[in-house]
């Protein structure tokens, strides 16, 4: 177990407390630079889709996470994004101008949105913003004239120094990642100057953060124009990878998909964005390895335990029905939040977390060392 | 004219007047106790004070300046900073973040500058950081630096609050019973600390207190209160003997 001795006020202000950070994380990001040449195009196309899941995780994560406001309105935001990236594709913008435009425009709607959320708290700001996502969906499915309703728009390839990226491409996935990459270290400063410290004290209690001085509805719109921008800039990548995008591509369902993102990873950390992108983009192929594959494994297995052909055939098909059922996706995903909550509210940056002080306190780790402590009694009356 | 003043502070929910009409005055560089039993208004006026609840009537005067209006986060921007009497800390995060919270009204960096973590900005945190690091030795919280709130004992959290408030640099501090909760040494302690922000740093200090001791170890003056109106004012002792309070306290 390694002590830190500090000697400076710089070594509680630096990203990196220590030079095995480096190391790690300078490996990592080898390995991510080398990705291209190593891995199929397949595995690089999931990649390209974690680092902007990811980034809009990490958007997600200052407003829920830090902020402490919760919203299911965030893929209204991506479309946004995506939307003024296509449109403004149209009408012969080059790729840097509309990318800031597309993050800009996000983040004005975002700070918008913001304003009526002020008065809101907990559920009700939930309600509020799913209002807001169907209301974008409503208005990409009818202002045909700029959006093309619902036959959804054409994106095509990015053109930048007269040369066309590929959205299959290698240079396509250095962009994400840079962008990813910028996002997480903006935020990062963001989390250790004033304004992040703001959003915490907003997070954990308003009235004390009031009287701190510090103006909670400036920043909570902050809060959300800055998410939004983050998601926005995303959405001009989502939109570039799909390279096609209709109304029907950002509902509900997305936006449920990114708080369960934030959930799994872990809502306190911004290691939780990333490792929750990573889970949401593997959970699709895992669906369908379980459509495919596991009716003939589970009838293999039936066969050796002595069922007959046509008894393992039924329960083959019995399988194969239950799996491709409708809305299957949806409950599993229910279920995958329900455990999580239960079991894991820290999610799977807290269990990295648990299992790291495991081996470092080695054989002295104690069970209820991340027991959640009984909490004091808070005055409700000052909300 | 006085430093701190509130003139006729009223503050009514439907029929209950919780705090009538009180008005009271505080010397620059005094500590001012309000005592008074349950439900008497104390921790009303202080949520008036800080803006919490608009008045119902009355003014609030700091250095001359009528604050009756600002919005309550203008309130620690003047130099105003209190405590709560149930603990308002943020509790998922650090104890040095949490003083460092208590920096906000000197911050004065702009988002870019954050987001791109300029000298400046590097700059302005190493002076907070000291500013803190001065607290912290002040209140003896060295051990605590890193750890969550959530992690430590009732004794410890009463006093990073106090250091939370009082790095903030204030001129004027709120106490919302400050040894509620706290056992006779860390009380002891407390009185200590109090007295030297008044010798050693020059702060104001107004309090709500039940612990007697306390109040007459510290105290300057002290205004007793009951039903939302002031019963008697004066020093620890007069105030004690008064023959309205001892009504009050005892019933009789």
């Amino acid at each position: 177990m390694r002590f830190l001795f500090k000697t400076d006020y710089e070594d509680d202000i630096r990203l990196f407390p220590h030079s095995g950070y480096i190391y790690t994380y300078g490996l990592l990001l080898a390995a991510l630079l080398l990705a291209p040449y190593v891995l199929s195009s397949y595995l690089m196309s999931q990649l390209v889709f974690v680092c902007i899941y990811a980034t809009v995780g990490v958007g997600l994560m200052i407003l829920t996470g830090f902020t402490g406001q919760a919203s299911l309105g965030h893929a209204a935001f991506l479309a946004i994004g995506a939307y003024t990236a296509a449109y403004l594709q149209q009408h012969n913008v080059p790729f840097p101008v509309y990318f800031l435009a597309a993050g800009l425009l996000t983040g004005v709607v975002g700070a918008l949105v913001g304003f009526p959320a002020l008065r809101l708290q907990g559920i009700y700001l939930v309600i509020a913003t799913i209002s807001f996502a169907f209301i974008v969906e409503e208005i990409l499915a009818r202002w045909e004239s700029v959006t093309h309703g619902n036959e959804g728009m054409r994106v095509k390839t990015i053109q930048l120094l007269g040369t066309s990226m590929s959205r299959d491409g290698p240079v396509f996935y250095y962009l994400c990642l840079a962008v990813l990459v910028l996002t997480i270290v903006g935020t990062l400063n963001l989390l250790r100057s004033p304004t992040g410290r703001a959003f915490v004290a907003i997070r954990d209690s308003e009235t004390a953060a009031r009287s701190m001085g510090i103006n909670v509805a400036l920043y909570k719109v902050k809060s959300f124009a800055i998410s939004a921008a983050i998601t926005g800039f995303a959405g001009v990548l989502f939109a570039h990878k799909l390279s096609f995008i209709s109304p029907e591509m950002f509902t509900l369902q997305l936006s449920i998909e990114f708080i369960i993102m934030i959930l799994i990873g872990g809502t306190f950390s911004l290691h939780g964005a990333v490792l929750g992108a990573i889970f949401l983009v593997m959970i699709d192929p895992f669906l369908t390895y379980l459509k495919d594959d596991m009716p003939g494994v589970i009838a293999g297995v039936a066969a050796t335990f002595g069922a007959g052909t046509e008894r393992a055939a039924h329960i083959q098909d019995a399988v194969a029905a239950f799996a491709s059922a409708n809305g299957l996706k949806g409950a599993i995903y229910g279920i995958i939040i329900v455990v999580f909550v239960l079991f894991e509210p820290l999610g799977l940056y807290g269990r990295w977390l648990k299992i790291k002080l495991f081996f470092q306190l080695f054989p002295l780790y104690k069970r209820a060392t991340f027991k959640r402590q009984k909490i004091y009694v808070k005055s409700e009356r000052n909300r | 004219m006085s430093y701190f003043r509130a003139e006729n502070l009223s503050l009514h929910f439907g029929g209950l007047k919780a705090v009538d009409a009180v008005s009271f005055a505080v010397e620059k560089g005094e500590i001012l106790s309000i005592i008074g039993p349950n439900g008497a208004g104390k921790s009303s006026i202080f949520n008036l004070i800080s803006r919490i609840y608009p008045p119902t009537s009355g003014k609030i005067f700091f250095e001359d300046q009528d604050i009756t209006q600002q919005p309550p986060y203008d309130i620690a921007k003047l130099g105003i900073a209190r405590t709560f009497q149930n603990i308002e800390l943020f509790e998922n995060a650090t104890v040095l973040s949490n003083l460092l919270v208590g920096r906000h009204r000197h911050s004065t960096t702009r988002l870019w500058q954050e987001l791109l973590f300029m000298p400046s900005v590097r700059a302005s945190e190493k002076l907070h950081r000291r500013r803190v690091e001065q607290v912290i030795e002040f209140l003896d919280l060295e051990p605590y630096r890193d750890k969550l709130i959530s992690g430590l004992p009732y004794g410890v959290r009463k006093v990073i609050e106090l250091a939370r408030a009082l790095c903030s640099e204030p001129k004027l501090i709120l106490l919302d019973e400050p040894s509620s909760g706290l056992n006779v040494e860390e009380t002891d302690d407390m009185s200590f600390w109090i007295r030297d922000m008044k010798s050693e740093l020059g702060i104001t200090v107004l309090m709500v207190e039940h612990d007697m001791t306390l109040v007459n170890r510290v105290s300057d003056r002290v205004i007793a209160l009951n039903y939302g109106r002031v019963l008697a004012m004066g020093s620890p002792s007069e105030v004690q003997h008064h023959p309205d309070v001892v009504a009050a306290y005892l019933g009789a």
